[in-house]
């Protein structure tokens, strides 16, 4: 199959040229919904044909899409890559009687997660995977609950006895060594830290093996989208996770805009940008709050706890909201913003820059600082290429990648900025990346309230019936590439929501971090991935 | 090292002199929609909030705070319910509990100089946990008041929630309200946390704190700025108390419109 093949929508068969393993038929469907290719195969075929993907046309993992059809499962595998084209998806289709669909895991190790979210949520088998079982849901839900199937109730309480007395959740320790113990961390933290739990099973000073628990904070965000009208589950999708709306909804519109075939005028476009670069600023300088607090460095965690305060009133000042929320709706922005404010929220966005560049200047010099995380938390670039990691974790290990110049949306592709990478893989390089990319955002700022276009920021929506569809729509948020899946029925209301997020994706890879080096580090190297719960756990 | 330490004495002061005076600053609080009269020719028809936050009877306005969500779409140009946001962020009030005398009462009596806080994330979308991060940090410093938040629920006088509560956080809630001395009170921060907000009541996530909790003190908004969750602070050992809102029917309200 080669690239031009897939593009033209008269073929409706693959030549000879399937990938190796699989047994066909291979069609390929009409393109829709921003892909550039859709193909549908049997589902005994998916396996070879993801490997094929990834190992031979250099593709990525992006996420597994789970439909509920009447008599049959839907399941959409979306690839990535940045190659210039647009994302790939491989349909196939299970009957329910069947219930199974055969596991990629053990060939991509990024597609564990999803698989046991699947196998969870939908009660769908993927055969051949090690770890089926108890992953979103904790053992208080009775074995067999299926909340995302379309005959789930998802507006009443469903476990009503309320709190059960006691957890029974007990992983095996593996760690047999005299002395080996599990030491538990979590949910509830010490500080403000989001609901998480972990067992670090130690003999001593290291820890040998990380097992988290998450989905704590799971909303069921997915499933309370469906049936709810586009603009309300915009609400959704730009409130799961706070600290980066605004790329949330972004990604969220640009499904919406492509079913309904809308797009935003150029001015909204060029704001948006400059929205989410703010966004990332402000996201950035928290995160180099977080690693500076944890270090114990407190002037240096104040210094730049300023700067984050300062970042916050200036987005409230300029869009009403601290956190940037109400500003993103499908076909532009709620509201719009005079040039002069614009350029005055440029100059704001630089002197913070300033601020922040002089900190760094004395971290770098700090090196009591440095010790705590120079070769501490390292991932290699095979582990982060292996689980798919994404965003400035990814980036400090070598693995470039970014939304922005991979699928470029917006009008990203018409600024000057580069993506920071670092090769080492350990804390300080994922600071150092931090210190860059807020560079860039501030960059990115200036050059977009230069060169604003004029005009509208609404494309006000033709009234009557919109176009039904599904298509995928993509940012690269703060903390790395989040996709959402949407479908929506004629009346603009939501089939099916599917969010991918970064922190997702990237917890999956952070007991790599941590195993290996010592107690104290723990809390350093969280600060370092500086994750969200409310992101990862929807 | 040293460099660190001049550093920070170069800065000075950033904090604010809130409680003494009002924090003049712009962007401290994002204000919320003021219930009143209906001014002029507007229609009431048009009230499209998606959380049903705002209700119009006899020609008034009113908005219930625990379900505002801040989505902007009552202020123009999407709506044009209000004109502007009203200024402001002394937004807490005071739960009122039928005919039981509030636990919270002892928390003010005993703890008006110093006040341990516990903080359990029940699920929240991170905003109303990073309002509440700010507290410690220079801008708020809430230290200087006397409030201090503590690792373990044994030492602390104020459980504060933030999120719906999720089906999975309600045992460490309950377990961590447990284990917490008399006196005790409950602080519930944020839209979530008041009436689940636009994630709840559903399967997965609770209809906010009250559920099963007693809340002593609620801090509206999402998320509610960090002057006003100190504001919520100081009503719970005693040294603020709820003010009506002269334009609005007053605090809590809009709960009888439910």
């Amino acid at each position: 199959m080669k690239k031009t093949t897939c593009k033209s929508s008269s073929m409706k068969e693959l030549p000879e040229d399937l990938p190796p393993g699989c047994r066909g038929p291979v069609t390929v469907t009409a393109v829709a919904g921003r892909f550039s290719c859709c193909m549908e195969a049997s589902a005994a075929d998916i396996p070879p044909i993801c490997n094929w993907l990834t190992t031979r046309q250099g593709y990525r993992f992006a996420s597994i899409v789970i439909e509920e059809m009447p008599a049959e499962w839907l399941a959409h595998y979306i690839f990535y890559s940045d190659n210039g084209q647009g994302p790939v998806s491989i349909s196939a289709r299970v009957d329910k009687a069947d219930n199974a669909l055969p596991s990629i895991s053990h060939l991509i190790h990024a597609a564990d997660w999803h698989e046991r979210e699947m196998e969870d949520l939908f009660g769908l088998v993927f055969e051949g995977h090690p770890r089926l079982g108890e992953f979103v849901l904790h053992e208080e839900w009775p074995e067999g609950t299926n909340p995302m199937k379309k005959d789930f109730d998802a507006t009443v309480p469903y476990i009503d006895q309320g709190p059960s007395s006691s957890c029974s959740w007990h992983p095996p320790a593996l760690v047999s060594e005299s002395g080996a113990f599990m030491m538990p961390i979590g949910p509830v933290f010490s500080g403000f830290a989001e609901s998480a739990h972990f067992l670090l099973e130690t003999v001593g000073e290291d820890i040998i093996r990380m097992i988290p628990r998450f989905f704590y904070k799971y909303r069921g965000v997915e499933k309370t989208a469906e049936g709810l009208p586009a603009d309300r589950a915009l609400l959704l999708a730009e409130r799961f996770s706070g600290t980066s709306a605004f790329a949330h909804s972004l990604a969220f519109c640009h499904a919406v805009e492509e079913i309904w075939g809308t797009r935003a005028p150029r001015r909204a476009v060029a704001l948006r940008v400059m929205l989410a670069e703010l966004e990332r600023f402000r996201h950035h300088v928290a995160a180099i709050e977080g690693i500076c607090s944890s270090t114990g460095l407190v002037v240096a965690a104040s210094q730049v706890g300023i700067l984050e305060e300062d970042i916050l009133r200036l987005s409230c000042k300029f869009a009403g909201h601290r956190y940037l929320f109400g500003l993103n709706v499908p076909g532009g922005l709620q509201r719009d913003f005079s040039d002069s404010e614009c350029l005055e929220l440029a100059g704001a966005v630089k002197e913070i820059f300033v601020k922040l560049q002089d900190l760094e200047k004395r971290l770098r010099f700090s090196s009591s600082f440095l010790d705590r995380l120079e070769e501490v938390g390292t991932v290699s670039t095979e582990d982060a290429v292996d689980y798919g990691l994404v965003g400035p974790v990814a980036r400090a290990s070598g693995v470039s990648g970014d939304l922005r110049t991979c699928l470029p949306y917006g009008d990203y592709g018409s600024f000057e900025f580069s993506v920071p990478v670092e090769k080492e893989g350990d804390g300080y390089a994922r600071l150092r990346i931090l210190f860059q990319e807020a560079e860039q955002s501030n960059n990115i700022i200036s050059q977009a309230v230069s060169s604003l276009p004029g005009g509208g920021v609404l494309q006000p929506l033709s009234p009557g019936a919109r176009p039904a569809g599904a298509a995928l729509g993509w940012a690269e948020t703060p903390l790395g590439a989040t996709f959402h899946w949407v479908r929506l029925e004629e009346d603009g209301r939501v089939a099916r929501y599917r969010l991918t997020t970064p922190s997702f994706t990237n917890w999956h890879g952070f007991h790599l971090s941590v195993e290996g080096f010592a107690f104290q580090d723990f809390p350093i190297i969280l600060a370092t991935f500086g994750l969200s719960n409310a992101e990862c756990d929807r | 090292m040293s460099g660190w330490v001049l550093k920070g004495l170069k800065t000075g002061i950033r904090t604010t002199l809130y409680p003494k005076v009002e924090e003049p600053a712009p962007g401290v609080s994002p204000g919320r929609p003021e219930g009143g009269g209906i001014a002029g020719n507007k229609k009431p028809a048009a009230v499209a909030c998606p959380v049903a936050a705002i209700t119009v009877h006899n020609k008034r306005v009113s908005v219930d705070y625990d379900k505002c969500i801040h989505c902007a779409r009552c202020l123009p140009p999407a709506g044009a319910i209000f004109d502007k946001p009203a200024a402001g962020y002394e937004w807490a009030y005071k739960v009122p509990r039928d005919g039981v005398a509030a636990g919270g009462a002892g928390v003010a009596k005993t703890c008006s100089h110093s006040l341990h806080i516990k903080v359990v994330d029940g699920g929240a979308c991170n905003a109303c946990l990073s309002e509440v991060s700010q507290l410690t940090k220079p801008c708020y410093d809430m230290h200087r008041l006397g409030f201090f938040i503590t690792p373990t629920p044994r030492d602390a006088d104020l459980l504060l929630v933030v999120g719906p509560v999720t089906e999975h956080m309600k045992l460490p809630l309950k377990k961590a309200f447990e284990a917490m001395p008399e006196p005790k009170a409950v602080m519930a921060v944020g839209t979530c946390a008041l009436s689940g907000g636009i994630f709840g009541p559903g399967f997965a996530a609770g209809g906010g704190v009250r559920e099963f909790l007693p809340v002593d003190i609620a801090v509206p908004g999402c998320p509610p700025p960090p002057l006003a969750i100190i504001h919520g602070l100081l009503m719970a050992v005693g040294r603020k108390e709820s003010v009506p809102s002269s334009t609005s029917p007053g605090p809590g309200s809009g709960r009888e419109a439910k």
